[in-house]
């Protein structure tokens, strides 16, 4: 430890810029979750086009709503919410300094995210086989406006689409963390690394937790 | 450091409150409950979102300047919804020529 009138030695937990780790510290924490805002109204921007649309054609949007698959969908937000119990762990053994238990958990929640990924995929397959695809082979039973059932798909294709881009943004972070884990880059004094990821996915999971229920649910108690 | 780590069994109960309103949230989705379907689902999404947030995002250990970026955050969200809500829930209101 340096005195207080000289600079200190730099750390990975300690740069030259910062008096202390906390403050360090607080500022990673800040500015990630800065940017996290900046992704709120980015999506917020998409569920705002959604409400719009939703109110504007609700008929078109119930049917269309209704017409995806709830069980893989309620099944898939669980496997989303292991992944951040995972992710959460590995930032407590992380914090705790425990080497094998963080690249444990992180390789859990990359499992949990690939199978997020991979039922994702199906589903949008799914919609391939059922024409369900807004272009000119797009075709919906029992919609009278076939324009407005391609509306709701090209904003379910865009939401879907721009979440699983940050999943697998978030499996890309997950990799190189699991790689400079095992490496033994994470300590108890430093694993900012470790919890700004953690916010970044947990972010990805609240979008999820949005999606689940004004993508697949809202529209279900209607009579069919 | 000054971190605060929460325990194992806070983090399982977290994640147990949560599969326990995905569950709810779903089948609740089946129920006639009319207009408020919407509501409801949009409640528990919100109770979602605070467990997550406060627990597994560690918002209720961060510092002040972290909460107040956070909900400043949802404030300018809420600013996008209702600005343009208000706008389109009301254009049938008056007749406006050309709408």
């Amino acid at each position: 430890m340096a005195s207080e009138a000289q600079a200190h030695a730099e750390t990975a937990a300690l740069r030259v810029q910062f008096d202390t780790e906390a403050q360090q510290k607080d500022a990673s924490t800040l500015g990630m979750w800065i940017f996290l805002i900046t992704e709120v109204m980015f999506f917020g921007g998409m569920f705002t086009a959604y409400t719009v649309y939703r109110r504007a054609y609700s008929d078109a949007f119930a049917v269309a709503s209704s017409s995806l698959n709830v069980t893989i969908g309620a099944i898939n937000t669980a496997v989303l919410l292991f992944s951040s119990f995972t992710m959460v762990m590995a930032v407590r053994a992380s914090q705790l300094g425990q080497r094998r238990m963080i690249v444990l958990f992180l390789v859990l929640t990359l499992i949990f995210g690939g199978m997020f990924l991979g039922v994702k995929a199906y589903e949008w397959n799914e919609k391939f086989e059922q024409h369900h695809v807004p272009g000119p082979s797009f075709h919906m039973e029992g919609v009278a406006q076939q324009g407005h059932a391609q509306l709701f798909f090209s904003l379910y294709f865009a939401m879907t689409g721009l979440h699983a881009a940050h999943m697998v943004i978030g499996v890309g972070l997950l990799s190189w963390l699991i790689w400079m884990a095992n490496k033994g880059k994470f300590t108890a004094e430093y694993n900012t690394p470790v919890d700004i990821a953690g916010l970044y996915w947990h972010f990805v999971d609240v979008i999820w937790i949005f999606l689940f229920p004004l993508l697949y649910l809202i529209d279900r108690h209607l009579p069919k | 450091m000054s971190e605060h780590i929460d325990s194992i069994r806070t983090y399982t109960l977290v994640l147990l409150a949560l599969l326990v309103l995905t569950a709810v949230t779903t089948l609740v989705a089946f129920v006639d409950l009319g207009e408020f379907s919407v509501v409801v689902a949009l409640a528990i999404a919100v109770c979602k979102m605070l467990l997550v947030a406060l627990f597994f995002m560690h918002v209720r250990h961060s510092t002040k300047l972290t909460k107040l970026v956070v909900l400043g955050g949802l404030l300018w969200l809420a600013i996008l919804l209702m600005l343009t809500l208000s706008d389109f829930t009301t254009r049938g209101w008056i007749g406006v020529p050309g709408r």
